[in-house]
């Protein structure tokens, strides 16, 4: 090739893998991605759907019957005091982590492989929200009364106690919720107008019209927008950080050992993204066979996001490992006993070697690349992942507090079918919300995935030399300046 | 017979490619039109050098949104559990809320307990921003709007899944029926239509 023969000063960079498969054109992505809405869905939607349905059910019912009898229902008693419920708590808030890391930290890094997925991340974010809030609310006893946790004045005269932990999450879980759904809602805007070009007049078109808020993709208006988006991004990322921080701090501001301990923060944020991305995973996988997305969510995709998990993987492997460690070398005989009660001698170490198995053991597969490229492993691995950080939470929480300072007050938490079946229930919600969203709203962000297309970039060509990337040899400086207007 | 009276929006101009889109922009700019828009299904990379357009000043919005969120953060801690509006002779602020102090933890309850006040802080800082960021975008882009003369156009529908678009429109001052024609024609513009409104 001539090419390399020119280039002999210049280092060659290697061509980026594709992010869009096939040299598909702007309509396909757009067919594509509203057909999955405006097509009949396929018989498998309906067979997970209904199932779904009745999971919420199931879910209600068990919420209902705790209101009516008491929260003595679930099996806390002391000294567990706090079990499946914060375990469930944490567990679901983890998981939305991984949409907002895709969403506002890849964006911020310039990952441009985010498009395919980002969408559906984000959505999965505000569901599982949905679903960890519910049990704070009801863990405080009498749900009816759980107006008192916001900071408006009442009759009592007594305000919100801000210094406290529960309070620190009550403002950071429900902030981490409002701004996850206006990042998830304008993204939309574009793709609604998108939907809404494509319907006939009735009442969908009506609808996604008023959501589509009149968008007319004006560089005026996309202007702003992106500066909007990246605000959000921008905001959002130190948000996600700070969430799973907070929840940390619930734990570790206390004196509880096991608790108290100052590694909390972050390796809360890692085990977050890494459970979070499994689920992602989890999700999209499924999701890109059914409705035929392979040329948008491809091959690098997944392997990017098995790196992902292996990378946070080993971070939480680390945090454990350490939390051993300094549990020996603190030379604290407390913290030391909570350790060896964990994972030797304690009535629930079965719980300490799943979560060290399928967290720490099972991602390191990842290191191969065929692993990565295939996805029934990549399933497979993800699903103990998702349980393994179920798990970790139970250890942390449950099984610290069965072994309290007073002997006399050691009890072996035992969960109750109230317990378990609230659990499963919100599974059946976070899966109804899941389903409804592919329904409804492109599952794709079809604006993004354009934008990174090879055709457009306005100055392709322009630098025919192949193996370089047009980016880097991309110069504004003569266009920055708009010539001035007569008067 | 129809006796509507119509409005000239101005003159739509399609374009088959962003590479095309970008070069016909750097044209309208500098024919020196000021009420012109482009439109595409996705931001353009470069496009508002193209169009000579300023920086947004969303970040300054946010910017003051973030600052009361701190602030009223900030307030509400130190009003209700601190005594720090007395010392500085502003006790009546505290008289207003009418309230108990939560005297718990061992914490202080003068400024020093201010560390334990930062998560709330900083939480309520991106909640303001956050919002201000959807709303100020809203002001800022003149939407949600119900119609738009531009979807008068059958073509315009196009923008949204493949199309791209240069609208002139006819309140510019620079505007005219042959000239703002001859302009898109010669920047390759197709399908040029005069997009008119009934009113």
């Amino acid at each position: 090739m001539d090419a390399s023969a020119t280039a002999s000063n210049t280092p060659r960079i290697l061509d980026r893998e594709p992010l869009v498969l096939n040299n598909r054109s702007y309509s396909w992505i757009t067919n594509r991605i509203c057909g999955i809405v405006e097509n009949k869905q396929p018989a498998l939607w309906w067979i997970l759907f209904v199932p779904s349905v009745l999971l919420t059910g199931l879910m209600v019912f068990c919420f209902t019957y705790l209101i009516s009898t008491g929260v003595g229902v679930w099996g806390q008693k002391q000294p567990v005091a706090w079990a499946w419920d914060i375990t469930n708590f944490v567990f679901w808030i983890g998981i939305g982590h991984a949409g907002t890391l895709i969403s506002a930290i890849l964006f911020l890094t310039r990952q441009k492989w985010r498009t395919s997925v980002n969408r559906a991340a984000e959505a999965m974010t505000i569901f599982a929200v949905m679903c960890a809030g519910l049990f704070p609310a009801f863990h405080v006893g009498r749900v009816w009364m759980v107006w008192f946790l916001a900071p408006i004045p009442n009759a009592n005269a007594i305000w919100q106690n801000f210094k406290s932990p529960l309070l620190w999450d009550v403002f950071a879980v429900s902030t981490y919720f409002s701004v996850s759904a206006v990042f998830w809602f304008l993204g939309l805007v574009p793709d609604l107008a998108t939907l809404r070009d494509r319907c006939r007049p009735g009442l969908k078109k009506f609808l996604y019209g008023l959501f589509a808020l009149g968008w007319r993709g004006g560089n005026r208006h996309w202007s702003h927008y992106e500066t909007a988006y990246m605000l959000l991004a921008a905001l959002s990322t130190p948000l996600v950080l700070s969430v799973h921080s907070v929840v940390s701090f619930d734990f570790a501001t206390s004196i509880v050992p096991g608790w108290h301990t100052t590694i909390f923060p972050p390796y809360f944020v890692a085990g977050a993204i890494f459970g979070g991305f499994a689920m992602v995973l989890t999700l999209m996988l499924p999701v890109r066979r059914i409705y035929g997305l392979d040329d948008l969510i491809t091959p690098k995709h997944v392997d990017n996001m098995a790196k992902i998990i292996l990378l946070t993987g080993t971070i939480v492997g680390y945090a454990y490992c350490m939390e051993l460690f300094v549990a020996y070398y603190s030379a604290n005989p407390y913290e030391a006993a909570a350790f060896t009660l964990r994972g030797l001698t304690g009535p629930s170490t079965w719980a300490y070697y799943w979560m060290f198995s399928c967290n720490v053991f099972a991602p390191q597969l990842f290191w191969i690349r065929w692993c990565r490229h295939n996805v029934w492993v990549v399933m497979i691995v993800c699903m103990f992942v998702n349980a393994g950080m179920w798990f970790e939470r139970y250890v942390i929480i449950a099984t610290t507090l069965e072994r309290h300072m007073t002997p006399g007050s050691w009890r072996v938490y035992e969960a109750t079918w109230v317990d378990k079946y609230t659990f499963l229930g919100t599974f059946g919600f976070f899966m109804m919300l899941f389903l409804l969203f592919l329904r409804f709203l492109p599952v794709i962000a079809i604006g993004e995935v354009k934008g990174v297309l090879p055709q457009s970039n306005p100055h392709k060509d322009d630098h025919a030399e192949p193996g370089i990337q047009e980016e880097d040899l991309m110069d504004y400086s003569d266009r920055h300046v708009a010539k001035p207007v007569a008067a | 017979m129809s006796t509507t009276l119509k409005r000239v929006h101005g003159y739509l101009a399609e374009f088959d490619s962003v590479k095309d889109l970008y070069h016909a922009a750097e044209h309208v700019r500098d024919a020196g039109y000021q009420r012109w828009d482009v439109h595409s299904p996705f931001p353009i990379h470069g496009m508002d050098e193209a169009m000579g357009n300023p920086s947004s000043k969303l970040p300054v919005f946010v910017f003051c949104g973030g600052i009361t969120g701190t602030t009223i953060a900030f307030t509400l801690e130190t009003i209700t559990q601190t005594n720090f509006w007395s010392h500085i002779g502003l006790g009546f602020l505290q008289k207003i809320v009418e309230t108990y102090p939560t005297v718990v933890q061992g914490k202080p309850t003068d400024i020093w307990t201010l560390p334990a006040f930062f998560p709330v802080m900083f939480e309520l800082t991106i909640l303001f921003s956050a919002f201000t960021t959807l709303f100020g975008l809203l002001a800022l882009i003149g939407l949600p709007r119900w119609n738009h003369p531009l979807f008068v156009s059958k073509n315009f529908g196009k923008f949204s899944d493949d199309g791209f678009f240069v609208c002139i429109e006819a309140r510019d001052p620079k505007f005219s029926q042959e000239g703002t024609k001859s302009l898109l024609e010669k920047a390759g513009g197709k399908n040029i239509e005069l997009v008119e409104d009934e009113i």
